[in-house]
């Protein structure tokens, strides 16, 4: 009230309007968001396009950045050896399984839905991989074999796929990992419970009482609801899959940031390229789970 | 359908009908096929969970059997799940190479304290969405949502030119700065949750406060955070798992200097190796997987426990929060 009483002094009119006062407050509320948004998410970002384009000289004044234009985007497709493989392998992953643990956690929430005894255990068993879920762990139990429940490699499939090289590595890697991808589903098993029970439950009513077989009411009544539901958790998948900091990319990204001759601008080239690829991965999925018009 | 309705029908009623009470069990044996089919269905219903949930913990249960065998256990292929002895050296050893004691205090400093920054600043910046109309609101909201979308990877080398720029390399502010401003791990989806909550609860609370002579801020401290709580407990428990489970940032950032527990096992095999060396040609002191089991073990055992402690709090907290209700 004092601040505001200072104000008026200085303005013609005879006081700021509600307003006006409002908004000052928001922005000054949100104003550390702006700030960091800024400095640790806009700057870095097209700084990184920038370096992506050039050649970077470190020296003891700083550095210095020469334009290249295209030449390390051209070297990552031609002269390097492992990124493509790389980049192949972890965008497979991504596509492969995130309609898995969409899937999976669908189904784990159709069934942890309703009140029985357990129910409670079920849930907070089924979380506890969100808990512990880590780049070190998750690369430890995959190199002890900690997550072969089956041992796929008996059945021909996999040999099938083993045998073609890069292009079935991934699908292999799907095959051995199984368990662990079906870590990621934790939060999405949430989110979807959550949506479920908001469901009005008068609508399975008048749909069972016209005869709707259980089968039919999920895929004619929930699926509809589900729907905007399953793209956050699509998207929400695709984030937390590619940024897995064990991932050929990401580990890639880290390794050459300091390669000799390519300083920074070579791993920024690689970081644009993955990036690009999971914005196109992303809107496809927009694309296939947006509400339909007349959908409903 | 009034009538239906008061009745309160629920989809598990329709779906997988399932009495609870005794007496509805012995209501079974006198009436007919509809309820044997929903004792079918309620087994059909278990086994799937249990099946599933067997599959989810296979990982911990292997860890954890294989982390108490000793090498002639591992060799010997009879033994699968139950050790011929429980043989804890394991876990001596990893405690040792994972510097448990040193690591673990990292640990809780480096994920407890970016947390608590974490939850501050997007309870504020959460509040000021929430309740304030000011112009180019939309504008900011999608940016917030591209914030979480772009990945870490494609900002971390401009970050760590900035932080080297500023000497701030090999200290914890690249850790603390963007948490403070909002920038920190998934603070998107924390910023969201708050907003959600402070729209949640009547805003006439808020005007009855400044009405009384409150200011803005003081309306926040003193009425919105005392009734954010399920939101800021939701923020600062998975803002604190989720620092401690980060390691591709902050490895690069300070990994040289300040190691966490998950750091340690990440360098598990190079920090063994200079524990117990291993002549070339002999296997006296050969890593085996035991240790390395027993090394993850202790990573994520501070987690569980706090996990089972706080178990209420991590489960219910999307129906809490609303994060569906976007």
């Amino acid at each position: 009230m004092q601040m505001r009483d200072d104000k008026v002094k200085t303005s013609n009119r005879s006081k700021f309007s509600i307003s006006t006062v409002n908004s000052i407050y928001g922005y000054i509320f949100i104003m550390p968001w702006i700030l960091g948004f800024l400095i640790f998410t806009a700057y870095p970002f097209f700084y990184s396009i920038f370096l992506s384009f050039s050649s970077v000289l470190v020296s003891t004044e700083g550095i210095q950045t020469t334009w290249i234009g295209l030449t390390n985007y051209v070297e990552l497709f031609t002269k390097d050896i492992k990124f493509p493989i790389a980049l192949i392998s972890s965008i497979v992953a991504i596509v492969l399984s995130t309609p898995m643990i969409i899937v999976a956690s669908l189904i784990i929430a159709m069934l942890l839905n309703g009140k029985y005894r357990g129910r409670g255990f079920f849930r907070a068993l089924y979380f506890i991989p969100v808990i512990i879920i880590s780049g070190p762990v998750m690369s430890e139990l995959i190199e002890n074999q900690a997550a072969k429940i089956v041992i796929p490699t008996k059945y021909m499939i996999y040999q099938f796929f083993s045998m073609i090289g890069p292009v079935g590595a991934p699908i292999v890697y799907v095959f051995d990992n199984l368990v662990l991808i079906l870590w990621f589903s934790g939060v999405q098993i949430l989110i979807f419970l959550a949506g479920i029970q908001k469901v009005d439950t008068s609508i399975y009513e008048a749909a069972a009482i016209d005869g709707a077989s259980s089968w039919q009411v999920f895929w004619k009544v929930v699926m509809p609801y589900i729907r905007p539901i399953a793209l956050i958790n699509a998207i929400f998948t695709i984030v937390e899959m590619s940024s897995n900091a064990g991932g050929d990319i990401n580990t890639g990204i880290t390794d050459s940031m300091f390669q000799l001759g390519h300083v920074y601008s070579y791993a920024a080239a690689m970081s644009w390229i993955y990036f690009l690829i999971i914005l196109l991965l992303l809107v496809i999925t927009f694309l296939i789970l947006r509400e339909k018009k007349g959908d409903r | 359908m009034r009538t239906l309705k008061d009745k309160k029908f629920k989809l598990s009623d329709i779906i997988k009908y399932k009495p609870i009470r005794v007496s509805a069990i012995k209501k079974k044996l006198l009436y007919g096929s509809r309820e044997k089919s929903s004792i079918l269905k309620q087994v059909l219903v278990y086994g799937l969970l249990i099946g599933i949930g067997f599959v989810y913990m296979y990982p911990l249960l292997y860890m954890a059997v294989n982390s108490l065998m000793s090498t002639s256990d591992i060799l010997n292929p009879t033994v699968r799940w139950i050790p011929s002895s429980l043989n804890f050296r394991n876990y001596v050893i990893a405690f040792k190479v994972l510097d448990v004691g040193k690591s673990l205090t990292m640990s809780i400093v480096m994920s407890g304290v970016p947390a608590i920054l974490q939850t501050i600043s997007c309870s504020i910046i959460g509040y000021g969405f929430a309740r304030f109309e000011f112009p180019l609101k939309n504008l900011w909201l999608i940016l917030l949502v591209a914030a979480f979308i772009i990945p870490s990877q494609v900002t971390i080398i401009p970050k760590y030119i900035l932080f080297e720029t500023y000497k701030m390399n090999n200290t914890p502010l690249p850790s603390f700065l963007p948490a403070v401003l909002g920038q920190g791990i998934k603070s998107s989806i924390f910023i969201l949750i708050f907003l959600q909550f402070f729209r949640s609860y009547p805003k006439v609370l808020d005007e009855a406060a400044e009405i009384d002579g409150a200011g803005k801020l003081e309306v926040f401290i003193r009425i919105a955070l005392p009734m954010s709580i399920p939101a800021i407990v939701v923020a600062f428990l998975f803002s604190f798992v989720w620092y401690w489970n980060e390691t591709y940032l902050s490895g690069l950032f300070f990994g040289k200097v300040i190691q966490t527990l998950p750091m340690r096992l990440q360098n598990f095999v190079d920090n063994y190796n200079i524990l117990y060396p291993t002549p070339p040609g002999s296997t006296a002191n050969k890593l085996n997987e035991s240790v390395r089991m027993a090394g993850t073990m202790l990573t994520i055992v501070p987690l569980c426990v706090m996990y089972f402690i706080l178990q209420k709090q991590f489960v219910e907290s999307v129906d809490k929060t609303g994060i569906t209700g976007e």
